[in-house]
């Protein structure tokens, strides 16, 4: 336990003493060497980079540097990353072997070590963090500390304002101008539908009930989202913090955060985290000296995707099998073991504690007339800087792939991106420059969705995107209600006939009466946006299906059954590369003449496209 | 009173209503239909399968009639354009995935689904697709599981687990690949099913259905040289009308003897007769009991599914269940032993089918315990249903058919035997004799009527010359489990206790005729059919089953008395510990 006064003590010295991690003009001799530990850097070595630096500092007996561990700074493509503070060198793809020549050259000699330095699009080496275009238009409140601290250490978390909101909601505020302060920041719930985060605190404080329940959800499924993830990773007492604050607000004294067991260095951080505001006295009874009493426990989802939807969540919390309830009773009046329950996202309440701090004022001025604030997006995709981002809302489509994604690959030409995971659309090309928030999204036919933004080049075949989608949705629903079941299952049957060019022009119709049915009649938000990746895509699409319903062609080329791999009979000059490649002997010829292609043996792997010296090969 | 009504138009229909009342409930009160599949009233209110789909203006999608509660002012719309080709998809959707062999489906002509396909006119299925195969698990002795006809409306799964409390079922997998199975996926027989059979009657098409045995029935019969003997237990007669068209609850005695004799059976006995001995034993082993005050409270064991209930859940607790064989088999024991022999016949070409209201007798009668010198007591047990089956089969037109009697000499029985079919009727008819038999007169209370009706557990104090004797009966296995929990902690002050496994008992048990959710969500059935053995056993001369001058006669003959070591041997019985997973 810690008093209130012991806490500002460590606020006050741990923030002195961690101010080169903020300050490159910091006053100190210190060095710290930030090395990036969340999940995806971690695959690629990141912790024996980390053991690697602690060895050698400690054989080289090198004093005043430390190694510290913090969660992800966004720039994954670029992993693993090393950041040297005070001075924000930015070392990118780091490998264990590096370790001995940066602690050698950066650290002992005071030399950059230009090789490892993170290069933007353009090709210019940048010497820090700031300098990349990748960080330049970002904003980051919900992902503020992921890179600055590290994540096991709840003095660090402290010492950059930690607690000190949940201080002061509970000694200066009441439940209801906390409340009013969320209302009005205009926040809404990252989690997807973008429902008034203010408003589901004051629904669910006016339930009546002595039980109430705060909930976390931190089950994010959409497929390449990894936006709670990170912040889990890097900044968990972010969230600790804001249920604290909630659970003041509507009068709740335990809170649970639902995480999936796929998750393990984010349920470690949790429980490391949640232990550590236990023993700190920031978790349990009289927080901050006062009568209120919190405690939070982690339950793990097993992977189930339906889990995210919050009534299938509280089932699965319960020990049920993860299925949704029909809405209403929404939440707020009956959830958790029937109380009154408050459930909001992870990013949502990442942001809670920046609001209560800096004002409602200064959040609002964020973003657009309807959405307040920033949204984190994990881009993915056919873009160059792969990674987490985090943008004020309203910038444009346009500015998140270009400017801080740095573009597509390859400088092929983009023909869409696709927001909201299995339950968005897709928003193609002419609406590049539409300020992204909650309404435009859904103007255009997609949604925010949790965060996944996926950008895709003219490779991609809009038919078999929607089939990817589909049959997503098809694994992962649960199974409970007939549309979603059986429904999902047929429309990703009819899409599969049309990659395989088997469909009709009924197919389509077919499609959309299902796809309106599916959205009406569902019993959750899974189902019922289940259709959307085939409604956008036919909304903006519709000739490429029609292509490949009535033409049976993929102007993409990526529905394989109906490219027809020929030889150009003028161009082929019978040099018999292509026969020698074909893995499947589908092309048939005798020595010097002209080959041809056996269209039932030939499994349009394209091996002989590549193989042909004339470019004879065509699809 | 007025304020817990609720003002709202269905259809620009002002309906007023109960505060909680559903929009399903509120549109029926208007005479307005909407077509439910999932639904089972009280047992399974979850909105799946989304047939049930209405419009309410000012909300976004559609709202579930059959769970969602009426608001006031609320405006609804039960047939829109949207709502009807919404409705119309889904049942094609589940048709898709639907195994249509109608022609030879046990449900064929009482499936809901089929109702509702005629009901829309579904005359092509438009979302044809893959269709999810399952295999069919028939290695129960009672249940036949066939999920290529399940819709998975899950109303089986609610009644094992939230009726019953058993949870032998539950849903397995995700999405399309959804089914409803045992933990593992094992087999019904493998697992803590206990044969009840309500899943069954939950079923609305023909996923799930018994084990049928009329084929073996029918060899029989052929065989001249096999002498086939039918016995029928008391809740079949106030059903089986039921399966051709007549009102529920009729009392079909006369039709149903008629009937099984132009099935060619050689001879037809009242299972009844059985209930008498039951009675008879029963009651001399509980006044045994209480005098010796052992074994207290005494749990009656006339109910197969609850015997293997206890076996796998309360072995400690089996000391306290009667011995008494259910009476079909004290009866099929008597038939090839007493009646044989007095009729000259070797028992060994007896064969005794029972006709019963019940699944779990199948699992019963092959138990190793019900068999003397080698034979089984009952060869066959077809259910209510089956036996209307075989009546079909044979071309009778059974509403046409004259009254008879039950052949004698093994087909009288009393009024205290008849009511053997409902909750509460072993109790009342153990009463009337263990009374008498303490007093030594023959009293004229017969009417037991606090252990009447259908509550799920109904406790009562009897006195008995002088004597209090605290009773409980309790239907349904949830309610028999709280039972056994008071008796295994200590705080059950009772000495006799009534189970019965089926909600309602024998009347509502899994081999009667299966009703719809409609019908059961309008009509009282228990009610119905129990009704009808109260008014059989009311108009009984005889109704105390000491009375019953077949029994006198038996006892005299063969028997000697109750409990004796004959009695002993043909109709007690003995439990085992029982493993819930045989896995």
């Amino acid at each position: 336990m810690k008093t209130i006064k012991e806490l500002h003590q460590i606020r006050e010295e741990k923030r002195k003493e961690l101010d080169l991690r903020v300050n490159t003009k910091a006053d100190t001799r210190e060095k710290h060497i930030l090395v990036c530990q969340g999940t995806g850097c971690t695959s690629s070595k990141s912790p024996e980079i980390l053991e690697e630096f602690k060895r050698i500092l400690k054989e080289k007996k090198i004093e005043n540097v430390r190694v510290i561990k913090t969660g992800c700074f966004g720039l994954c493509a670029k992993g693993p990353i090393v950041i040297i503070r005070p001075e924000d060198t930015f070392y990118a793809m780091v490998k264990p072997e590096d370790c001995e020549e940066i602690i050698q050259t950066h650290i002992v000699e005071g030399n950059k070590i230009e090789r490892l330095l993170a290069k933007d699009m353009d090709g210019t080496k940048v010497n820090s963090l700031d300098d990349l275009n990748f960080y330049k238009k970002q904003k980051r409140i919900a992902l503020k500390n992921c890179g600055v601290i590290n994540p096991e250490e709840i003095d660090e978390y402290l010492a950059f304002e930690g607690y000190l909101a949940l201080e002061k909601v509970l000694t200066e505020m009441t439940p209801d101008e906390v409340i009013e302060e969320i209302k009005e920041s205009g926040i809404r719930g990252r989690g997807g539908a973008g429902f008034p985060t203010g408003k589901k605190w004051e629904l669910t404080k006016a339930s009546e009930g002595k039980q109430k329940y705060v909930v976390c959800n931190a089950d994010e499924g959409d497929p390449g989202a990894f936006m709670d993830r990170s912040i889990l990773e890097g900044d968990p007492h972010s969230v600790l913090e804001a249920m604290a604050i909630a659970a003041y607000c509507i009068g709740a004294n335990k809170g649970y955060i639902y995480v999936r067991a796929e998750y393990p260095i984010a349920v470690k951080r949790l429980q490391i985290a949640i232990n550590q505001a236990r023993n700190y006295g920031l978790l349990g009874n009289h927080i901050f000296d006062t009568d209120f009493a919190f405690d939070i426990e982690i339950r793990l989802g097993a992977g189930a995707f339906v889990c995210g939807e919050e009534t299938a969540l509280l089932e699965s919390i319960e020990g049920k099998r993860g299925q949704p309830r029909v809405k209403p009773p929404y939440p707020a009046a009956s959830g958790l073991w029937g109380k009154p329950t408050l459930i909001n996202n992870v990013e949502t309440y990442a942001n809670i504690a920046q609001i209560i701090l800096k004002g409602s004022k200064w959040y609002s001025s964020i973003g657009t007339e309807n959405s307040k604030g920033t949204k984190v997006f994990a881009l993915g995709g056919n873009v160059n800087n792969i990674g987490l981002v985090e943008v004020p809302m309203g910038t444009t489509l346009r500015e998140i792939v270009y400017d801080i994604g740095g573009g597509i690959p390859n400088d092929r030409d983009f023909k869409a991106a696709q927001t909201g995971g299995p339950s968005g659309g897709c928003i193609p090309k002419e609406h590049l420059d539409t300020p992204i928030d909650y309404e435009s999204l859904k103007e255009i036919g997609s949604m925010m969705g949790s965060g996944g933004l996926i950008v895709m080049d003219d490779t991609k075949c809009m038919v078999s995107l929607a089939k990817f989608y589909l049959e997503f949705t098809v694994s992962e629903s649960c199974g409970k209600c007939t549309p979603c079941r059986i429904g999902t299952k047929r429309m990703h049957e009819i899409l599969e006939k049309l990659c395989n060019g088997e469909g009709t022009e009924l197919d389509i119709y077919k499609l959309e009466k299902l796809a309106s049915n599916i959205q009406k009649a569902s019993i959750c938000g899974l189902g019922q946006s289940a259709p959307n990746p085939v409604v956008s895509t036919l909304r903006y699409f519709r000739e490429e299906f029609k292509e490949h319903a009535i033409d049976k062609q993929c102007r993409a080329l990526e529905c394989k059954a109906m490219s027809k791999i020929t030889i150009n009979e003028e161009k082929c000059k019978g040099c018999g590369l292509c026969q020698k490649s074909c893995p499947v002997n589908a092309i048939q010829g005798e020595a010097r003449e002209k080959r041809v292609i056996n269209q039932d043996k030939c499994i349009k792997c394209g091996t002989c496209l590549s193989s042909c010296p004339f470019k004879a090969i065509g699809n | 009173m007025e304020n817990n009504l609720i003002t709202l138009t269905i259809d620009d229909q002002e309906v007023k209503v109960e505060k909680g009342t559903t929009i399903l409930q509120a549109a029926k009160q208007a005479g307005i239909d909407i077509p439910t599949l999932c639904f089972l009233k009280d047992i399974n209110e979850v909105g799946d399968c989304r047939m049930c789909i209405v419009e309410v203006e000012g909300r976004r999608g559609f709202a579930t009639s059959c769970i969602q509660t009426v608001e006031e002012g609320m405006v609804v719309h039960t047939n829109t354009q949207n709502v009807l080709e919404a409705r119309h998809v889904i049942l094609d959707l589940i048709i898709s995935n639907h195994a249509k062999d109608c022609l030879t489906c046990t449900r064929s002509g009482n499936c809901e689904l089929q109702n509702l396909a005629t009901k829309f006119n579904i005359s092509k299925v438009e979302f044809e697709g893959e269709r999810a195969e399952h295999k069919i698990d028939n290695l129960s002795p009672s249940i036949v599981r066939d999920f290529n006809k399940c819709i998975l409306c899950r109303r089986c799964v609610a009644a094992c687990k939230n009726v019953q409390e058993i949870g032998a079922i539950d849903c397995i997998n995700r999405g399309f690949e959804s089914c409803i199975s045992t933990v593992g996926d094992h087999s019904l027989n493998d697992v803590n099913c206990t044969n009840c059979g309500q899943c069954i009657e939950a079923c609305p098409t023909g996923a799930l259905h018994e084990k049928e045995t009329i084929d073996d029935v029918w060899i029989k019969l052929k065989n001249p040289d096999t002498y086939v003997i039918a016995q029928t237990a008391p809740a079949v007669r106030v059903a089986l009308g039921e399966e051709f068209d007549m009102p529920i609850g009729s009392n079909v005695t006369g039709k149903m003897v008629t009937s099984l004799k132009r099935l060619g059976f050689d001879k037809v006995f009242d299972t009844n007769t059985g209930a008498d001995f039951t009675i008879m034993e029963e009651a001399n082993e509980f006044i045994e009991r209480f005098q010796e005050k052992e074994h207290l409270p005494m749990i009656t064991s006339c109910s197969p599914g609850w015997v293997k209930y206890m076996e796998m859940n309360y072995p400690e607790l089996l000391p306290y269940l009667s011995t008494c064989k259910s009476p079909h088999q004290m009866f099929g024991a008597l038939l090839k032993t007493y009646y044989a022999k007095k009729e000259g016949i070797d028992p060994e070409k007896i064969y005794v089918v029972s006709v019963m209201p019940c699944i779990a007798k199948k699992f019963e009668r092959q138990r190793a315990e019900m068999k003397n010198n080698g034979l089984y007591d009952v060869d066959n047990v077809i259910t209510t249903r089956e036996l209307s089956r075989m009546i079909k089969q044979a071309n009778i037109e059974f509403i046409k058919l004259e009254d008879s009697e039950f052949d004698s000499p093994m087909g009288e029985a009393t009024g205290a035997s008849a009511i053997f079919g409902t909750t509460g009727g072993v109790m009342e008819a153990a009463l009337r004799t263990a009374q008498d038999t303490l007093t030594g007169k023959d009293l004229e209370r017969i009417d037991f009527e606090q252990v009447r009706g259908g509550d799920g557990t109904k406790k009562a104090t009897v006195n008995i010359a002088g004597t209090d004797i605290k009773v409980v009966v309790a239907s349904g296995l949830a309610n028999a489990k709280k039972i056994l929990e008071e008796i295994k902690s200590g705080k059950a002050d009772y000495q006799f206790v009534e189970i019965m496994a089926c909600p309602g008992g024998c009347v509502m048990g899994g081999g009667q005729p299966i009703k719809s959710s409609k019908i059961r969500s309008e009509v009282d059935v228990r009610k119905l059919r129990a009704d009808s053995l109260y008014t059989i056993d009311e108009k009984s001369t005889i109704r105390k089953s000491h009375e019953n001058p077949v029994l006198k006669k038996i006892y005299e003959e063969f028997l000697e008395k109750p409990g004796s070591y004959r009695a002993e041997k043909l109709l007690h019985t003995s439990y085992q510990a029982r493993e819930k997973y045989n896995i």
